[in-house]
């Protein structure tokens, strides 16, 4: 664990450099963390962002990428397009929600 | 009379009809287990198999032969739940009415959900071993193997029995040696996680063990189709995999049936709630095995765990009591590692598998994430055991659906379940 500023604000991030306390996120440090990931957020990444917030609240979890298309309706490419590389990792981190475990 | 519907006779649904046999009035109540298919397979064998390690006698057997007096078996397709109406409709129109429901239909391989996955390599130089014919299969396509390039995959997670890709990686290594092949072959092992397993100690000790014989590990690898005829794997983010024999873990869906019913998440799997296993959506459904959205191993030996607990929740449910017996997402893998060793892993909800002994603290005989050749003979024990005990839903000595954590050894700083305290 480690204390980073961000824009001013100070978060806690995990070993793997994930927010471990989603109050201290907001849409600043988002944006702050996507340019890390060398990503500047657009309407397209903020769809991918919501739905995953929005998803967490219901079921304590960061979507899968099934989920993100049948429920979400955002294509596997258009994430990937997004977010390259892993972009449920990159696109979990950005949203200042724990490292996806994928199941068991 | 009220009903008591089991739909699925596998092993979650096979073991709950045989223990509400026994602890239900059956004066007052009518149990009602159906299935579309008339054989129980024994799925550890479909590893086995294309190994000649088991024949197709090791693993076939009729599903009436475990069901035991007082459960009405019906062969029957069931078309869908009406949850509001407490009825289930079956294929043909015919409705049975219920009280309770308990969901037991599983998984399935879905190849169909990967671009080209059935196209014209399908069971030629592409396999799984996830099903009967799927299994015999391979066996044939091994038996013509000359070497080349063996790829095994992972399509996506959840799978059923995550630790079987593994094996079938360790035991294909062996068997090429044997028979004067692995000079010849580059085994692969293609998966979307990060590391060779879900669990990280776990994933550290099985990923060393792939090192040490020469398996090449290729992970974050999500695929976006098959390419027949380039013969390879290709991702969404354009990495390629060639192959010369590709055995893949097609993505695993629950029934269709329970899409048809409204009642599944994105992959067909019932939401549940883990402890309790009652369905979120409905009071009187319950689920059970591989059909729940449960975030524990889909494997048998959950399944036998869950029933345990999920019997003592249906009384308790039947007498308007609350549901006080939990699960805690106890499974216990055997792992072949090839060679007559195997490992054994043993974890839940809240602990991943460590290091220990097992079932006697300090003794064993068996070891956690270790390799013996006693694990193996466990492994090989156990299909005796499931033909003879577990199905019948008779408890199996000194392993109990709570995790044990004595005999474990807990790594320093791992967090240690509140509960299994």
């Amino acid at each position: 664990m480690s204390d980073k500023t961000i824009n001013g604000t100070v978060v806690t991030l995990g070993e793997d450099g994930y927010m471990t306390d989603h109050s201290q996120w907001n849409r600043d440090i988002a944006a702050a963390l996507a340019s890390e990931e060398g990503i500047t957020l657009t309407e397209a990444h903020w769809k991918v962002l919501d739905f995953i917030a929005n998803d967490f609240v219901e079921k304590g979890v960061v979507p899968g990428m099934r989920r993100m298309n049948k429920v979400g309706g955002i294509p596997t490419k258009e994430l990937y397009a997004l977010f390259p590389d892993g972009p449920i990792k990159k696109a979990a981190k950005i949203a200042g929600y724990p490292k996806p475990a994928s199941c068991v | 009379m009220k009903n008591l519907l089991i739909l699925g006779a596998g092993t979650a649904g096979t073991i709950m009809a045989n223990q509400m046999r026994r602890k239900l009035d059956l004066t007052k109540w009518q149990i009602t287990l159906l299935d579309k298919d008339p054989e129980h397979y024994y799925q550890p064998g479909f590893l086995f198999l294309p190994f000649g390690i088991y024949s197709e006698e090791d693993i076939v057997r009729p599903k009436r032969k475990f069901i035991g007096p007082g459960v009405t078996y019906l062969q029957v397709a069931v078309d869908r739940i009406d949850a509001d109406d407490n009825k289930v409709y079956l294929t043909g129109g015919d409705s049975l009415p219920y009280d309770v429901l308990v969901v037991a239909t599983g998984t399935a391989p879905t190849p169909e959900e990967t671009e080209g996955m059935t196209g014209s390599d399908w069971r030629k130089k592409v396999h799984e071993f996830y099903t009967f014919e799927g299994s015999r299969a391979l066996r044939s396509a091994l038996n013509g193997f000359q070497g080349g390039r063996l790829v095994i995959h992972i399509c996506e997670m959840p799978i059923k029995c995550p630790v079987a890709p593994l094996e079938f990686a360790f035991l294909a290594d062996a068997w090429l040696s044997e028979n004067g092949l692995r000079e010849k072959t580059a085994i692969t092992y293609v998966t979307p996680l990060s590391g060779a397993f879900t669990k990280p100690v776990a994933s550290k000790v099985l990923g060393r063990l792939l090192e040490e014989k020469r398996i090449k590990v290729v992970t974050d690898f999500n695929i976006a189709k098959v390419d027949n005829e380039a013969h390879k794997i290709v991702s969404w983010d354009d990495k390629e995999v060639p192959y010369d024999l590709l055995v893949t873990v097609p993505t695993n869906m629950g029934d269709p049936m329970i899409e048809r019913s409204g009642l599944g998440d994105e992959l067909n799997f019932v939401p549940t709630d883990k402890h309790t296993l009652q369905s979120k959506a409905h009071k009187n459904i319950f689920v059970i095995g591989d059909a729940t959205d449960a975030p524990t191993s889909k494997a048998g030996s959950v399944a036998h765990f869950e029933a345990e607990v999920l019997t003592e929740n249906l009384l308790a449910f039947i007498e308007g009591k609350p549901l006080e017996t939990r699960f805690d997402g106890h499974a216990n893998c055997f792992i072949e590692s090839g060679n007559g060793k195997g490992f054994l892993l043993d974890f839940n909800y809240d602990l991943e598998p460590v290091t220990g002994k097992f079932p006697v603290p300090g003794i064993g005989p068996m070891s956690l994430l270790d390799e013996s050749r006693l694990n193996h003979m466990g492994k090989m024990a156990f299909k005796w055991i499931y033909w003879h005990v577990l199905l019948q839903g008779l408890p199996i000595p000194m392993v109990g659906h709570k995790m044990s954590l004595a005999g474990k050894n807990i790594p320093k700083g791992m967090k240690v379940p509140a509960a299994a305290e």
